[in-house]
C-alpha cells in the first residue's frame, strides 16, 4: 500500500478535481445538530468536532428507499418501464474505518445467491475516502469486533491527520489510486509516520469469538426479557446502523402506473415477523432484542463469516432509551 | 428527596403494594435511563435529578411491562398529566398503578389514589412556556410557502424510525394507522410526502391529548423539532376552545357553529 | 447491470378454480414464450406472486414439474394481496418470481412408499409432490394420502380427490372434523391424527410428508412416531413471513437459516434443531 501525504489546505482543490471529474461528494454535514452524509461542493461544508456521524454512509449504497420495479397496466396486461434507480458516480468522504468495514457486510448480504444489481452498481460506482479516528468515546468498540480507529479495511483511500496541516493518505485500492491521480501534484510521498500515535485508543472490551460461542446456548435465557424492558421497539438502532440491511417492499401507484420500492425495515418492529394469520413468532420485545444480538453476533458470523457489527456505537448513542449495546454484550458475557 | 424516593419505593415493593417501580437509574454518557426495580434492595439504584426527563408513562401501556404486575411510577408533572389522560381514555383506572409524584420544584408527592393525583395535576395550568410560544410564533409569522419549505427541510431527515411514536405514551394503539395496509393510508418508505403525511397525521391524532412532555423531539435521532407541531395545536385549542377536558378532535356537539360537518 | 431478481415473470391467468368460498387455484401461463421455455422448477419450491400495485404474496408452486407449460398456485383470501388476487379474472396478468427455495428430494425416494398427511389449505404444498409421484408412479411402491378439513366445504381439490379415489394404485383417506360432514359424505369423520392412527400405514421403507396447521402437526407427529417413522423420514414445508424470497430482507430468518433459501422443505429432524421462532 502506498503512503502519501496531502496538506489539509489542499483538500478543497482535491474536491474540485473530483467534482469536475464527474463524481458527486457525500460527506458529513451538520443538520440541526445531526451529523448526516449529504452532497457537498466545498470542504468547508464538512462537519468537524464530532466523534461519529448520526446516520451512517450506508445510504450511499442502500438508500432509505429505492425503486426496484416500475410498471404500468395496459388493458389486461402489464408493461415494465425502466426503474429510476441509477448509480451516480460518488465519492463518500469522511467515513470512519468502522463504517468502511461495514460495507463488506452489506455487500455480502446482497451479493450472495441472487446478486442485487442495484447495490452492486452503487458499490462499483462509489469510492470511499475514509478518515481515521483521532478520538473515540465510551460507545465505540471497534477493536472488540476486529476493527480499529486507523484500520484500512474497506476504504479505498484512508486519511489520517498527522498534524494540524497534514494528512497521511494511504492508497489501499485501485479506486483510491484513481482519486490520487486526479490531483497527483497535491500528494507527496510520505516519510516514516507512526500512524497509530495519531489514532484514538479504543480498548478491547470483549472477545468476539467467545461471544459467538456463548450465544447459541443462551437462546432461552431470561437475559433477553430483562435487557429489553426499556426498549420501545422503534427502528432507530437498525436505521442508524451501517451494517443492518433488512428491508420492506412496498407498491405505490398513481392511476395505471406504479413503482415497487424497497425501503429500510427493522427486526425491532412488532410486525416484522407478523403472519397474515395473526401468528407472530416474535411477539414480545425480548424475542426481538434477542434476534438483534443473535443475528449480528451469532447467525451472521456463521452465515457470512463476519460479525454483523462494526462497533461504531451509533445505535447506543441514538437510542432514545439508552439500550447501550456494548453494556448489554458485557452483561451477556457475565451471565451464567 | 432521592432518599425519600428510594424509601418510598422500598416500602411499596416490600409491602407488596406494587410488583415493580418504574423510575430512573444511571445510564451511559453521564445520562439516566429508565429503571425497573422489582426487589426492594435494588431501590437504591433509583436516582432523581434534573437529568430525569423521559416520560416513563410510555411503559404503562407496553405489554411486557404490564406483565410484570402492578407498577409504581416516578412521575413528574408531564408524566402525571399523561396518567390523567390515560385514565380519561380508559387505559388506566383507579388501582392500576401507584404514583410517586414529583412536583415542579422537585418535592416528593404522595397521593392516596389516582383521583387525587389527577386533581393535583389539573390544578397546574397547562400552557406553553414563553420560549415555546416564541418558537411557535416564529413559524406562525412565516408565509405558508416558507413554512412548507421549512418543514419539508426538517422532514427530509426523517428516516421513519418511529422513535417519536414509540416514545410517546399516548401513542399506544396496538395497530397504528401506518400499519394498516388495507388501504395503506400512510406510505411506509421515508420519502418526503410519506414523511409529511406521517407527522401531520400523528400530530392530529394527538390533538387535545398531547401533554407537551417533549419526548418525541428528544427521541428523534435526527433532531426534528416534532413537538412544535403539537405545541401549535395546543395553542390553537386553547385559543379556540379554552381549557377543556374533552378530546378536541373527537368531540362533536349537534349545535357546533361549523355546519360543513352536517 | 445484472439481472433484477425483483422483476417478475408476467403470467396470464389461464384458469381459476374456486376450491372453497375463500380459496382459489390459479393456473398460470407465461405471457412470454421464451421465458416459458427456459423455466423449470422442482417440487417443494415456491414463488412470490404479484398483484402490481398491491404487493406480493408467497405460495408454493402447487403443480408438478412433470407437467409443462403452466404452473398452479392455491391460496386463501386473507390479506391485502390475496384479496386482490381473488378479485382477478381469467386473462388478467399477475407477476411471478421464482422458483425459490429448496426441493423435496424425490430422487432419493425411488423404490420407497410415500405417505402424505395433510389438512385444509396445507394440501397445496404437497400436491406438487403427489402429482410428481403419480406421473412417475412406477418409481414408488405404495402411495397413501390422508387428508382432512374442518368441513366438506373446506376440502380443496375436490375434483382431484375424486380422481385419486378412483385410482386403484393409491390409498386415499379423506376426513372431516366431527360436525363438518354433510348427509352425502362418505369419507371418515374425525381429526386427521386420529384417522391416521386408525389407518396405521406401514412405516417400513416409507417417506412421510406432513403439512398442516401447527396444532395438527403437533398431534400427528406422535402418531407417526408410534407407527415407526423417524424424524429424518418425515418431511414438511414451513411457512414464515416472507417478502423478498431470496434471503435478503431478513423477515424469514430463523436461527441461522432463512426459510426462503434454506427451506421451505425440512425434515422434522431439522425442524427440531430450529429455534421455535417460526
Amino acid at each position: 500500500m502506498e503512503k502519501m501525504t496531502i496538506q489539509a489546505g489542499a483538500i478543497e482543490e482535491l474536491f474540485g478535481r473530483i467534482r469536475s471529474g464527474g463524481r458527486r461528494i457525500l460527506a458529513p454535514v451538520d443538520k440541526s445538530g445531526a451529523i448526516v452524509f449529504d452532497e457537498i461542493s466545498s470542504y468547508g461544508q464538512v462537519a468537524s468536532g464530532y466523534i461519529q456521524t448520526t446516520l451512517s454512509a450506508k445510504e450511499a449504497v442502500l438508500p432509505r428507499f429505492e425503486e426496484i420495479l416500475r410498471f404500468r397496466s395496459e388493458g389486461k396486461g402489464v408493461v415494465f418501464e425502466e426503474e429510476s434507480n441509477k448509480a451516480l458516480p460518488t465519492v463518500v468522504f469522511g467515513l470512519r474505518p468502522c463504517d468502511a468495514r461495514s460495507l463488506s457486510v452489506v455487500s455480502a448480504v446482497f451479493e450472495r445467491d441472487y446478486p442485487d444489481p442495484f447495490v452492486r452498481s452503487k458499490i462499483e460506482n462509489t469510492v470511499l475516502i475514509g478518515v481515521s479516528c483521532a478520538q473515540s468515546d465510551e460507545y465505540c468498540f471497534c477493536t472488540s469486533v476486529g476493527g480499529g480507529p486507523g484500520d484500512t479495511t474497506g476504504s479505498d483511500l484512508l486519511l489520517t491527520r498527522i498534524d494540524d496541516a497534514v494528512f497521511l493518505a494511504e492508497i489501499i485500492t485501485e479506486k483510491g489510486e484513481s482519486i490520487v491521480s486526479m490531483a497527483q501534484e497535491l500528494f507527496a510521498r510520505a516519510g516514516d509516520v507512526d500512524k497509530n500515535s495519531h489514532c484514538a485508543k479504543v480498548s478491547r472490551y470483549f472477545d468476539l469469538e467467545e461471544l459467538g460461542k456463548r450465544l447459541p446456548a443462551m437462546f432461552d435465557s431470561p437475559v433477553w426479557d430483562g435487557q429489553s424492558l426499556r426498549c420501545l421497539g422503534c427502528g432507530t438502532c437498525s436505521f442508524v446502523c451501517p451494517s443492518c440491511t433488512c428491508f420492506d417492499i412496498q407498491d405505490e401507484t398513481d392511476g395505471p402506473r406504479g413503482i415497487r420500492l424497497r425501503c429500510w425495515d427493522s427486526c425491532g418492529f412488532a410486525q416484522f415477523t407478523l403472519h397474515t394469520s395473526g401468528h407472530n413468532p416474535r411477539e414480545v420485545q425480548g424475542k426481538r432484542w434477542r434476534q438483534r444480538i443473535m443475528h449480528k453476533f451469532s447467525y451472521q458470523p456463521g452465515g457470512l463469516g463476519e460479525a454483523g457489527c462494526v462497533g461504531c456505537g451509533r445505535c447506543s448513542r441514538a437510542c432514545p432509551v439508552d439500550m447501550n449495546l456494548l453494556q448489554h454484550i458485557q452483561e451477556i458475557l457475565e451471565a451464567d | 428527596m432521592q432518599d425519600n424516593m428510594r424509601r418510598k419505593a422500598k416500602e411499596l415493593l416490600s409491602g407488596g403494594a406494587v410488583r415493580v417501580v418504574i423510575g430512573y437509574g444511571e445510564g451511559s454518557g453521564g445520562g439516566v435511563r429508565a429503571l425497573f426495580v422489582r426487589k426492594p434492595e435494588d431501590a437504591d439504584r433509583l436516582i432523581y435529578d434534573e437529568r430525569c426527563v423521559q416520560n416513563l408513562a410510555v411503559y404503562l401501556t407496553r405489554r411486557e411491562v404490564k406483565a410484570l404486575g402492578k407498577p409504581a411510577i416516578v412521575a413528574r408533572v408531564p408524566v402525571m398529566r399523561t396518567i390523567r389522560q390515560l385514565m380519561i381514555e380508559k387505559q388506566a383506572a383507579e388501582g392500576d398503578l401507584a404514583v410517586i409524584g414529583v412536583s415542579s420544584d422537585g418535592s416528593l408527592l404522595d397521593f392516596p389514589d389516582l383521583k387525587s393525583m389527577a386533581e393535583y395535576v389539573s390544578s397546574i395550568p397547562f400552557e406553553l412556556s414563553s420560549d415555546e410560544r416564541a418558537a411557535v410564533g416564529k413559524l406562525e409569522k412565516m408565509t405558508a410557502g416558507e413554512r412548507w419549505d421549512w418543514w419539508r427541510g426538517q422532514f427530509s431527515r426523517c428516516i421513519k424510525c418511529y422513535a417519536c411514536r414509540q416514545s410517546c405514551p399516548l401513542c399506544y394503539c396496538e395497530r397504528c394507522t401506518v400499519e394498516c395496509n388495507q388501504p395503506q393510508w400512510i406510505s411506509v418508505p421515508s420519502h418526503g410526502l410519506g414523511n409529511l403525511e406521517w407527522h401531520v397525521m400523528r400530530a392530529m391524532h394527538l390533538a387535545g391529548r398531547c401533554v407537551n412532555c417533549g419526548d418525541c423531539s428528544r427521541a428523534c435521532p435526527v433532531n426534528i423539532p416534532l413537538n412544535l407541531l403539537t405545541q401549535k395545536i395546543i395553542k390553537d385549542i386553547s385559543e379556540e376552545f379554552g381549557d377543556t377536558e374533552e378530546y378536541a378532535l373527537n368531540t362533536f356537539k349537534p349545535d357546533d357553529k361549523e355546519d360543513f360537518i352536517r | 447491470m445484472g439481472k433484477n431478481e425483483y422483476k417478475p415473470y408476467l403470467m396470464r391467468i389461464a384458469e381459476i378454480t374456486e376450491e372453497t368460498p375463500d380459496v382459489n387455484t390459479f393456473r398460470l401461463e407465461f405471457t412470454n414464450e421464451e421465458e416459458a421455455g427456459g423455466f423449470s422448477f422442482n417440487a417443494g419450491q415456491f414463488g412470490e406472486y404479484s398483484v402490481f400495485g398491491e404487493g406480493e404474496s408467497t405460495f408454493c408452486i402447487a403443480s408438478s414439474p412433470t407437467r409443462k407449460g403452466y404452473i398452479e398456485c392455491t391460496f386463501r383470501r386473507a390479506g391485502r394481496v390475496t384479496k386482490a388476487l381473488a378479485a382477478r379474472e381469467v386473462g388478467d396478468t399477475i407477476g411471478f418470481r421464482g422458483p425459490y427455495g429448496n426441493v423435496f428430494p424425490i430422487g432419493d425416494w425411488k423404490g420407497k412408499s410415500l405417505l402424505f398427511v395433510s389438512g385444509g389449505i396445507a394440501l397445496p404444498p404437497l400436491r406438487c409432490v403427489i402429482w410428481n409421484a403419480l406421473d412417475l408412479r412406477e418409481d414408488f411402491k405404495d402411495i397413501t394420502i390422508v387428508y382432512g378439513a374442518r368441513s366438506v366445504q373446506d376440502l380443496v381439490y375436490k375434483k382431484e380427490l375424486e380422481e385419486w379415489r378412483a385410482k386403484p394404485d393409491i390409498t386415499l383417506i379423506t376426513t372431516v372434523d366431527p360436525g363438518g360432514e354433510t348427509p352425502e359424505w362418505k369419507g371418515e369423520i374425525g381429526f386427521v391424527p386420529t384417522v391416521l392412527e386408525k389407518a396405521a400405514p406401514a412405516s417400513a421403507d416409507t417417506i412421510a410428508l406432513l403439512c398442516g396447521p401447527p396444532i395438527m402437526i403437533k398431534l400427528t407427529l406422535p402418531v407417526l412416531s408410534a407407527l415407526g417413522f423417524s424424524p429424518g423420514n418425515i418431511f414438511t414445508t414451513l411457512e414464515n413471513r416472507m417478502k423478498c424470497g431470496i434471503g435478503k430482507c431478513g423477515r424469514c430468518n430463523v436461527g441461522k437459516y432463512f426459510v426462503c433459501k434454506d427451506g421451505p422443505v425440512f425434515t422434522f429432524a431439522q425442524v427440531d434443531e430450529l429455534p421455535a421462532e417460526y
